[in-house]
């Protein structure tokens, strides 16, 4: 391989971990609400939809960007809450089929609510951030691609920090750990679970302003759900690390896949090369590469 | 001395269909050391979950009879209120956070309870004064430590929440017969200096029998014998027919 033809892999793969990243920032909203309560919370895709309609219908009325923000950031706390009013209390103690199968159903009445609130037609987003690629030793990266993963960095760390130093973040952990002890301890699960359900929709609002940003502002948004799950099934679902790893490895090997393997298949192997990764991990390690490995001695 | 925790005719199922107690009645007074003896399977853990009101979260139920703490029905409440009200579990199998470290876990037992940082700091000095071993560990996953250091932070987890009323199922499971005695030494200790009242499940029934006052047998879910502890362990045919025969 040439000098050239190494360059232009580096920029393949650089591509690949920034859009891993966009990957990842969609999978940690399911790891926290997997992790807390167990549930695979399929209306995720539509709390990113329902996010970034919200605000960039703001944003068009002419309501201030960090406005928008700050009321989206408020719609989406109170739709944490109110789903675990409406629907997770009166669900408590099923079975976690149960409650994936009531997540389904939210997701579509999210998606439709969203619609009847905002429409249908798509929009545009821009937050402002310039999509103009720069030169680092020789190899293109995009600007809003990088300023993503800053802010998808930014988000982690405050997560984490909020899960490893505050009491809350403690609770949390110890509910993640044994809910029935976590419940004869006296911890109050409905407002842990009604707290992690906002801050999914925290995270739902991030990704959903940046890949409205790149894709445009539509229903098809909710779709990303789609995109998630490979990763999940990759880095575990327990995992918020697992998600950050497994996003970027997907994202590359998606990309490097599609430039090096794709010809050989006729092309058109991104869309679902990452199944097919997915596929073998199943097989090999079902608990993903960071999925909860029980401490305990023996 | 007035009754802290009564059990009247306590009737109980899981899932609407398997019966787990018959008939069970009992009652506790403020500042008592009570065991609860009976073969695997009689339904101590059943009452004692039943008393948390925690029956619900494993789809069970009380279905004859009441329980009463502190005079008030304790089906009324969640499990968190109980404990925010001072009748603090202990579950079986100690049921430690076992990703969490020891003194995280011991910090749970106060956020349930709902106490700031002052009061946790506090907790944590008595809870270590009665188990030096959790301080020197309090750094390790709890998963990583043995049973007995598991089963001192369950019972420190509990303790930092400010028991009025303590209910322990099986502390001794599992452990070492001198683990087992440091165990029941602090539970004396609390009673005889705090004048915590102390409600015991145990299979161990010799142990039990010479800490606690009195104890209570339950068999097939029905209490079949009340007594001070001391004339119970005296009766050699109670012992073998309603404890296994278990000597010292």
């Amino acid at each position: 391989m040439d000098w050239f033809e190494l360059l232009f892999a580096a920029e393949v793969a650089v591509g690949g971990l920034l859009s891993g990243v966009m990957y990842a920032l969609v999978a940690i909203g399911f790891v926290l609400i997997y992790k807390t309560s167990g549930v695979l919370n399929f209306a995720q895709g539509a709390m990113v939809l329902f996010a970034a309609l919200t605000f960039v219908n703001l944003v068009e009325r002419g309501v201030p960007f960090w406005v928008s923000v700050a009321v989206t950031l408020a719609a989406m706390t109170a739709l944490g809450f109110g789903i675990e009013r409406t629907v997770l209390r009166p669900l408590a103690n099923r079975s976690p089929m149960t409650l994936f199968m009531a997540t389904l159903g939210l997701s579509y009445v999210i998606e439709g609510a969203a619609q009847l609130i905002w429409g249908t037609q798509v929009h545009r987003l821009d937050l402002g951030i310039s999509n103009a690629p720069f030169e680092v030793w020789g190899i293109f990266i995009s600007t809003f691609d990088l300023v993503a993963a800053a802010i998808a960095a930014a988000l982690v760390a405050a997560l984490t920090a909020f899960f490893r130093f505050t009491h809350t973040g403690l609770a949390f952990r110890a509910v993640a750990d044994d809910q029935f002890a976590a419940l004869a301890v006296g911890l109050r699960l409905d407002r842990i679970w009604a707290t992690v359900w906002a801050a999914a929709g925290v995270v739902a609002l991030v990704a959903g302003l940046l890949w409205g940003a790149r894709l445009g502002v539509q229903f098809s948004l909710s779709l990303i759900v789609l995109k998630a799950l490979p990763v999940l099934v990759l880095g575990g679902f327990d995992s918020i690390l697992g998600a950050i790893v497994a996003g970027l490895v997907i994202g590359a090997t998606e990309k490097l896949a599609e430039v090096y393997i794709g010809p050989f298949f006729g092309g058109g192997i991104e869309g679902w090369f990452a199944y097919a990764v997915a596929l073998i991990v199943l097989l090999v390690r079902p608990s993903g590469l960071f999925g909860q490995k029980r401490v305990e001695r023996y | 001395m007035s009754v802290l925790l009564e059990f009247r005719d306590v009737e109980a199922s899981y899932g609407g269909a398997i019966a787990a107690l018959h008939g069970v009645s009992l009652s506790l007074a403020e500042g008592e050391f009570a065991a609860l003896l009976g073969a695997n399977g009689a339904g101590k853990t059943t009452l004692l979950k039943a008393a948390s009101n925690l029956l619900p979260a494993e789809r069970g139920r009380i279905s004859a009879g009441h329980i009463l703490f502190d005079g008030q029905d304790v089906t009324a409440h969640d499990p968190g209120d109980h404990l925010r009200r001072g009748l603090v579990p202990v579950l079986e199998g100690r049921r430690c956070f076992k990703n969490l470290t020891i003194e995280e876990n011991l910090i749970t037992g106060a956020i349930g309870r709902g106490l700031r940082r002052t009061s946790i700091a506090q907790g944590l000095e008595q809870v270590y004064d009665l188990f030096p071993r959790l301080k020197e560990r309090r750094k390790v996953a709890a998963g990583l430590t043995s049973g007995g250091e598991q089963q001192m932070a369950a019972i420190g987890r509990g303790l930092m929440a400010r028991p009025r009323l303590f209910v322990l199922d099986e502390p001794s499971m599992g452990l070492a017969p001198l683990v087992v005695t440091e165990i029941f030494e602090a539970l004396t200790r609390l009673n005889v200096e705090t004048g915590l009242t102390l409600l015991v499940a145990e299979q161990n029934s010799a142990v039990a029998l010479k800490h606690a006052h009195n104890a209570t047998v339950i068999e097939n879910g029905r209490s079949v014998l009340q007594g001070r502890a001391a004339d119970l362990a005296a009766r050699s045919d109670i012992r073998d027919s309603y404890l296994g025969g278990a000597s010292v």
